[in-house]
């Protein structure tokens, strides 16, 4: 985009391991969201190598950055990002579609994942009849739906009041406690506690990566 | 195309936007509907005026005669000129080379024709076998007059359609005998004629024996030609022009009659009005399928911006599936495989409507100068299909654009 260069990230190095629950902090600017980019294959780095799963992920054309996505990544949006003429059951059955599932078991499968977020008497609303709290659920819910070996959060609670907030915490721990990979970028602390890892950026390089004594968000709900 | 799995999606989409498929297909329907109106006037047009210049050939020459108007070379005006078979036979030989048909007729009007107990009065002509021709007669049953009924003057008849349905109502004429002022003649034939019911209500004998059983002599009433047609119609008119023209003098010398004199001898060509008419058909159509393609491209724009509106409207949508894991080429075939499934449906449905529209309305149009109203199915489709590629090529571009567009921006909140 655009004919002035700019570096973002000047030098990330960094690893997560299977099961972690890692939030990336730093304010507007300091490139958390290019390097979430990076790692949700919707942006790719200039330099250096990102591996996931063993799989170096490189020189990637559209239809293979789309089936990787499809395959390896869950991404949970600040603004939920649902189709909003979908029901709920609808919406978290999408990405099995590009998955080649058969409506049959996309549909069964998407109502497991409603039921695991608590929205199983939901599944057939629209966004529009749903709450910002139930909407991420919703979100989430789909996140899980095509079985991600990463979960990328880009400020899941940021449309959301606290008490909201902690509920969709809590889910997210949940998820993370069955052993799901999950990278959470915020700029509140009282959600970045609630993770097991806090990497801090700022200005494109890591300042601070430091494990965290995890807050469970149960104890606010 | 053929993927079930697909088309769910599409279905559904469609379904949950009902607004929007509403008023593409609307936009799409009332271009194709338009169109087919149109078109079908168009033809009505044509196909009334056609016929109602379909009586008698169109390339006619007729020779008719009167008395002078002007004294010439000491004599007298108020002479009656009368044709003879000579003249027919000067104009025939003359003009041999630019003829196509030729007849002399001889002919009584108001004749009276009796079959059993059902009488009536018909015109009755003497003609020759080209008769048939020049007036554009169907021979229904039967056959017409022959040379070898002219040669032996046979009292043979051919009867029109009306008069085969007054005198003989259900009962087959041919071989049954009709009587003209108290002589038998065997009926031969029955036609019908384009020009319909007037013209169908004549009985055609055979010149020689017309002019015996009524004391004709020689003489003949008018004659009637056609010129051979070329395949530049502006030449035909120009070749006819000349011949009737030429006849004309011919006539007017051997008869002795001033130049000058327009009611003696007349001499009339059909062709020169056909191509006024046929002009004025070609304007008229002409005018139509401006209309018809500027609606159709008007629809063009129409589906075209619509689709612009959707894509755009879709963005977001556009992000989110390609987070979740859309191709591009799954975007864009997912957007063409709508576009088209809507122009096409809502296409076929304008033609469909307009269609039965001018199968409902054009029978009762009572208008000499529309018949018939009715589009050519193949040129129907075609445009469906026009507008259907349109629209989708229409599609394509914004389309293409949306799915090149990184989801991350798509994603953006505005």
């Amino acid at each position: 985009m655009g004919s002035n260069s700019l570096h973002v990230l000047k030098g990330i190095n960094f690893d997560v391991k299977e099961g972690e629950l890692v939030s990336i902090m730093g304010s507007s600017g300091s490139g958390k969201s290019t390097l979430l980019n990076i790692l949700g294959m919707l942006d790719e780095a200039d330099e250096g190598s990102y591996v996931l799963d063993n799989v170096p992920i490189k020189n990637l054309n559209e239809k293979v950055a789309a089936k990787y996505r499809n395959e390896f990544l869950g991404f949970i949006f600040q603004s939920f990002n649902l189709i909003n003429y979908k029901t709920a059951v609808d919406n978290v059955a999408l990405p099995m579609y590009y998955k080649g599932m058969s409506r049959k078991e996309r549909v069964e499968k998407a109502h497991h994942y409603l039921e695991k977020v608590g929205l199983a008497d939901w599944s057939h609303h629209l966004p529009s009849e749903l709450s910002g709290g139930q909407k991420q659920r919703v979100a989430i819910a789909r996140a899980l739906a095509s079985e991600p070996k990463v979960l990328l959060a880009d400020e899941p609670t940021g449309a959301l009041d606290s008490k909201t907030s902690y509920e969709v915490m809590d889910l997210i721990q949940g998820i993370n406690d069955e052993g799901k990979t999950i990278l959470v970028v915020t700029h509140e602390d009282d959600i970045a506690q609630m993770t097991k890892r806090i990497v801090n950026l700022k200005d494109g390089i890591i300042i601070d990566d430091s494990l965290v004594e995890q807050v469970r968000a149960q104890q606010y709900v | 195309m053929f993927n079930v799995e697909r088309w769910q999606e599409i279905f559904e989409t469609l379904k949950k936007n009902k607004l929007r498929t509403f008023l593409t297909g609307l936009s799409v329907a009332s271009g194709i509907f338009i169109l087919v109106i149109l078109l079908g006037f168009s033809s009505g047009i044509e196909n009334g005026v056609t016929t109602e210049f379909q009586q008698d050939a169109t390339n006619e020459i007729f020779v008719r005669t009167r008395r002078t108007t002007k004294g010439y070379k000491g004599l007298n005006p108020g002479r009656f000129i009368q044709l003879k078979d000579e003249d027919f036979a000067l104009i025939t030989d003359t003009y041999d080379d630019y003829l196509e048909y030729r007849t002399a007729n001889y002919s009584i009007w108001g004749g009276q024709i009796a079959y059993k107990n059902e009488t009536g009065n018909y015109r009755v002509q003497g003609v020759l076998p080209d008769n048939q021709f020049i007036e554009n007669a169907d021979i229904g049953k039967g056959r017409f007059i022959n040379q070898s009924d002219i040669n032996e003057s046979k009292k043979v008849a051919v009867i029109g359609n009306k008069v085969s349905k007054d005198l003989f109502k259900d009962e087959n004429p041919i071989n049954k005998y009709i009587s003209i002022f108290g002589i038998s003649y065997k009926v031969v034939g029955v036609y019908f004629d384009p020009g319909g019911e007037r013209e169908e209500s004549q009985v055609y004998l055979p010149l020689t024996s017309a002019r015996v059983a009524f004391n004709g002599g020689d003489n003949i009433r008018n004659m009637s030609f056609t010129v051979k047609m070329s395949e530049n119609f502006d030449e035909a008119v120009e070749l006819s022009k000349n011949v009737t023209n030429a006849i004309e003098n011919d006539l007017k010398e051997k008869h002795i009659i001033s130049p000058d004199d327009t009611a003696a001898v007349r001499v009339n060509n059909t062709l020169e009005e056909a191509q006024k008419i046929y002009s004025l058909i070609d304007t008229i159509k002409a005018v139509f399928w401006f209309i018809g393609i500027g609606t159709i491209i008007a629809g063009i724009v129409g589906v075209g911006n619509i689709m612009i509106i959707i894509v755009k409207e879709r963005t977001k949508e556009i992000g989110i599936r390609k987070a979740l894991g859309a191709v591009p080429s799954s975007i864009i075939g997912m957007i063409l495989q709508e576009a088209i499934f809507v122009t096409m449906f809502s296409g076929l449905f304008g033609l469909i409507a307009g269609l039965a529209l001018l199968e409902l309305v054009g029978p009762q149009v009572d208008s000499p100068f529309i018949k018939f109203p009715q589009v050519d199915f193949g040129t129907a489709i075609t445009t469906v299909f026009i507008l259907v590629a349109a629209g989708a090529f229409a599609g394509f571009l914004p389309a293409y654009r949306a799915a090149k567009i990184k989801p991350i921006v798509a994603l953006r909140d505005e």
